[in-house]
């Protein structure tokens, strides 16, 4: 049976893992492909790398990330940040990456997406969107969630879906920090809606959120980055949890 | 040990690349039909469409040089549909190495997502590629087409109805799945493959 992912996201500046305070057992806890090893020793079963570097320098690092990654690390893995045209799709996979993520170049143009697809093939177009819940209604962002759209999250995710999206990453940001669990009931609306596969983010601060995510959410990945960094909750302890409570993992 | 990669309009050769390359192994990626016909081993890789990359191969008479190759060959994901003998997607006639068919998933019910895309486990494993320490493995599928359960299913996978995780006939293996990206077990594989 295809089991569900668990997926540690690493936000990238500069080349190097931007660190929390107390980032436990990693030997160097900047170095983002120690980081990302660390993690697939431990069962991740995909990562997300996130290049939040505005400079063009910065994206020139970054394109020399990926393929360090690529060569270092055996699981698939999905690159995100600053991604607005066809070209630097072609840069990141290029260079390695399995996937890229698209969150405001798609929302500005969605035509894109239906390129990528197009010229890559679905499977390796990730749509990310960003939502906060406000006045009945889930409303999408711009810019890592500073400008607000007209688009309305369900309707969004329909549409990336018509355009050829190949999976949907849908962050909460009412939920994203406060580790209160996942969105599980839009999650669950988005699982409704989709043919494709939803990945939740924002809002895990423990086990518990994991498994309700995948089983009153019905989402097929769960992608964290804070408790796994903080090592709060060890990937392998959190698969046994998951297993224990019958949900299908890679262990 | 030579190991070459056939080189054409495919994507992630190179995750192939490097993860030979982890294993310790320096492959050359190419399709030149002397260094084809010379390498100890020959890896078929592929992500693409059926028709589009089968008229790439004819126009490059790699067609012929894969199905004459007589070493141990190993064709993976849209490599090993290619090696079928008629793929549904794009109507596209094959290399018939191995006479079976490629066909589209069709969701059955709301929850079959298509492509297959993730981790899922191999069972029914044949010697050659696996050994039975690699019975009920987790591997990393992304997929839209299948080849159903035939005479030459090497391993079986289940996604909406059973279907070949693994081919193998004579000097011919290939695998659904992509070991390059398969973690430790993918390790394994590649490790079994290079050691035929």
């Amino acid at each position: 049976m295809l089991a569900k992912r668990i997926v540690p996201c690493l936000d990238i500046k500069d080349g190097k893992t931007v660190k929390g305070v107390n980032f436990v057992n990693f030997r160097d806890a900047g170095d983002p492909v120690e980081l990302g090893a660390q993690y697939s020793r431990e069962g991740a079963d995909e990562l997300v790398y996130l290049d939040i570097t505005a400079s063009h320098e910065g994206r020139k690092t970054f394109t020399e990330l990926v393929r360090k990654v690529a060569a270092n690390i055996s699981i698939p893995f999905t690159v995100g940040g600053g991604i607005n045209e066809l070209k630097d799709v072609d840069r990141l996979l290029s260079a390695g990456a399995d996937k890229v993520s698209i969150n405001s170049a798609a929302l500005r143009n969605p035509k894109l997406i239906e390129e990528i697809a197009k010229n890559f093939g679905s499977q390796v177009c990730v749509v990310a969107i960003d939502a906060n819940f406000e006045d009945n209604n889930w409303i999408c962002y711009l810019n890592g969630g500073r400008i607000p759209t007209d688009k309305h999250l369900f309707q969004w995710a329909s549409e990336a879906e018509s355009l050829g999206a190949g999976e949907i990453l849908f962050t909460s940001m009412t939920h994203d920090g406060v580790k209160t669990g996942y969105a599980n009931e839009a999650l669950a609306t988005l699982a409704d809606n989709l043919h494709i596969p939803v990945i939740a983010s924002g809002g895990a601060g423990n086990m518990e959120h994991f498994r309700d995510a995948f089983i009153a959410g019905k989402a097929d990945a769960a992608l964290a980055a804070s408790v796994f960094h903080f090592g709060e909750i060890g990937i392998r302890d959190l698969k046994q949890y998951l297993l224990k409570e019958g949900v299908n993992v890679r262990i | 040990m030579e190991v070459a990669i056939i080189k054409y309009n495919a994507g992630n050769i190179y995750s192939v690349s490097y993860a030979l390359k982890r294993l310790g192994i320096e492959a050359t990626i190419t399709a030149d039909p002397e260094l084809l016909h010379k390498a100890d081993k020959v890896i078929f890789p592929g992500v693409g469409e059926a028709q589009t990359t089968m008229d790439y191969l004819k126009k490059h008479k790699l067609d012929t040089i894969i199905k004459d190759l007589k070493q141990p060959v190993l064709g993976i994901c849209l490599g090993m549909q290619l090696m079928c003998r008629h793929s549904e997607e794009g109507d596209a006639e094959c290399l018939g190495i191995f006479d079976t068919e490629v066909k589209r998933f069709i969701p059955q019910k709301h929850e079959d997502k298509v492509p297959h895309m993730g981790w899922n486990t191999i069972t029914n494993v044949k010697e050659g590629l696996f050994n039975t320490q690699l019975e009920n493995q987790f591997v990393y599928f992304v997929h839209s087409f299948y080849v159903p359960i035939n005479d030459f299913t090497a391993a079986t996978t289940e996604y909406i109805h059973p279907f070949s995780a693994s081919l193998h006939k004579d000097n011919f293996y290939a695998t659904q799945f992509h070991p390059e990206k398969s973690g430790q077990i993918g390790e394994v594989i590649l490790h079994n493959f290079l050691n035929l």
